[in-house]
């Protein structure tokens, strides 16, 4: 039976300080090679820290240029593949929240954030460009998509990486814990989970989402990190709020059963909605760009 | 919307973020040791409470700073806090600091002697953060905050709030689930700046109204009619958003007056836990 060995590192940042984040990495990557995991995922901005501000500018990586302190990951690469999360910026000075899988010694795919939260709380949109693609890519591991927090709360983010061929979708997060209620778990930890079971119902896909933790001026990070299956079964959970090192054993065989006794994949007509879609770009009727 | 169950909280879930929060957020900045103006009220009592657990009660100082007017129960209240929580303690009477200031203007009145009492306590609590090597722990809540209900640079300076984003009655549910000693629980708020001073009779309405009627307001977003529409008195509505607006200088660091391309608050913008 085909398994795939993945673990999520739940971990913190030291803000704005990419070396010491790098041995936090390293470490993880050390721990997970010693439980032969295949594939590690970090959370979002894992090497900076995510409340950065102007500090943005001041430690972007960029991809393009053979970033030293990119290295030591992609080396760490021939061993297993990885995630990590880092400002990035490109050779016009623009910037973006990027995560990069890394796999045999190679930048295998580089996803930029495309939905910029900058309302409330957040105001990514002030120091960051959006990205402007959603592509699924080959793995050695299988096809993979990856979202950045912001990009799940949008249902087409995941829909297209799903009809581009994505079966395992890896999501990760500097999500704020916020919202205070008698439940046992704060309010935003409950709408992520909720998303997240709901994607791998409705895409019968593996849902992987990475969160990190510890607090940035007064922000919690609320962890509690999952692995949902392609039938909306959990299969693994990290606590909330503890640094924490969550691995799983995806049964890759699953993907078939489940989508064989319900056929949503198959039965999808991307035409058609590609259709309706012309439609209201023509008229007009089309809520945004 | 049925409020009041919208303010009721999980206290398990919510200790866990506070005592994280100053565990995480002192340890950033280099501190393992806490101070603060412990005054025998339940939200200072609650910061303590919370101090002790995150740091340890060894690493942590409670100030208790009364003056001459002070209620007797404040300080016992307050010692029976330290009791409990096993925090270091210290009492320093801060009549002879604020008297003679207070006695050059025997026609001041009740605020300004309170704001000058208030920024007694804060130089005393300020002068044991570098003798105690430790950071001053906030115990101003969210509803006071809110209504500018304090005195800036007095009970409103400080390093680090746990409280700062809970209700009053969010305190109050806070403390029942912590064990907080009955007497204080009960006892009506109060600064304890002049004698039978309460902060209800001064606000002129309760807490467990007003925090109602702030919740709809700042966290749910609703404007004046909708709040009058669940039933809140209109001149009551008008005078807590008139305290939001006027109070918000206190909440914020001074104003500066911009003329170069990147100045401090404006566009100078980097996180307080930049590098930590």
């Amino acid at each position: 039976m085909a398994k795939l060995r993945v673990g999520l590192a739940q971990i913190g940042a030291v803000l704005g300080d990419v070396e010491r984040n790098l041995e936090s990495h390293l470490r993880m990557i050390s721990e997970a090679k010693a439980q032969h995991i295949e594939l590690l995922c970090f959370p979002e901005l894992s090497l900076t820290g995510y409340l950065l501000k102007d500090l943005a500018q001041d430690v972007a990586l960029s991809v393009e240029d053979n970033n030293a302190l990119l290295q030591p990951l992609i080396a760490a690469s021939q061993d297993l593949d990885l995630l990590v999360g880092f400002p990035e910026r490109d050779r016009r000075h623009r910037f973006y929240i990027s995560a990069a899988y890394l796999s045999r010694g190679e930048i295998v795919h580089t996803h930029r954030k495309v939905y910029l939260p900058t309302y409330g709380m957040f105001e990514e949109g002030r120091y960051f460009a959006p990205g402007s693609q959603l592509r699924a890519f080959d793995t050695r591991l299988g096809r993979v998509g990856v979202l950045i927090c912001e990009d799940f709360w949008h249902m087409s983010s995941a829909y297209s990486l799903w009809l581009d061929g994505a079966d395992i979708l890896l999501f990760v997060s500097a999500s704020p814990g916020r919202g205070l209620s008698p439940e046992a778990a704060l309010g935003s930890s409950l709408s992520v989970e909720m998303i997240n079971q709901t994607y791998a119902t409705f895409l019968t896909n593996f849902v992987l989402h990475c969160n990190r933790v510890g607090f940035e001026d007064g922000l919690n990070f609320w962890g509690g990190s999952t692995i949902f299956g392609p039938d909306g079964k959990l299969i693994a959970r990290a606590p909330y709020f503890e640094e924490y090192l969550l691995t799983a054993d995806l049964d890759l065989g699953s993907l078939r059963r489940v989508r064989v006794q319900l056929p949503l994949l198959r039965d999808e007509r991307a035409g058609l909605l590609a259709q309706e879609m012309a439609r209201m770009a023509h008229t007009g009727s089309c809520a945004t760009p | 919307m049925d409020v009041e169950a919208k303010l009721s909280l999980n206290t398990e879930v919510t200790r866990r973020v506070l005592v994280t929060f100053l565990r995480q957020e002192m340890e950033r900045f280099g501190f393992r040791k806490a101070v603060l103006n412990l005054s025998g009220g339940l939200d200072s009592s609650m910061a303590c409470f919370l101090a002790a657990e995150a740091l340890g009660p060894e690493n942590v100082l409670a100030l208790l700073l009364p003056y001459q007017t002070s209620a007797p129960e404040s300080a016992q209240h307050a010692e029976q806090v330290v009791a409990i929580t096993g925090v270091a303690s210290k009492t320093i009477d801060i009549t002879p600091m604020v008297k003679p200031y207070l006695d050059l203007f025997p026609d001041m009145d009740n605020i300004r002697r309170g704001n000058v009492m208030a920024r007694m306590r804060m130089i005393v609590l300020y002068d044991h953060t570098v003798l105690w090597n430790g950071l001053a722990v906030g115990t101003s809540n969210k509803t006071e905050l809110l209504l500018g209900y304090g005195t800036l640079f007095g009970d409103m300076a400080s390093a680090l709030n746990p409280l700062g984003d809970l209700y009053k009655t969010q305190v109050r549910q806070m403390a029942r689930a912590v064990g907080m000693p009955q007497a204080i629980l009960d006892k009506p708020p109060s600064a304890d700046l002049w004698a039978g001073q309460t902060d209800e009779g001064e606000l002129g309405f309760t807490y467990a109204e007003v925090d109602k009627l702030l919740y709809l307001i700042v966290d749910e977003r609703y404007n004046f009619d909708e709040a009058v529409s669940c039933g809140f008195e209109p001149r009551f509505v008008t005078t807590v958003i008139r305290r939001l607006r006027s109070s918000q200088y206190k909440r914020l660091p001074p104003v500066i007056a911009k003329v170069s391309r990147r100045d401090v608050g404006h566009d100078f913008l980097y996180p307080r836990d930049w590098g930590s």
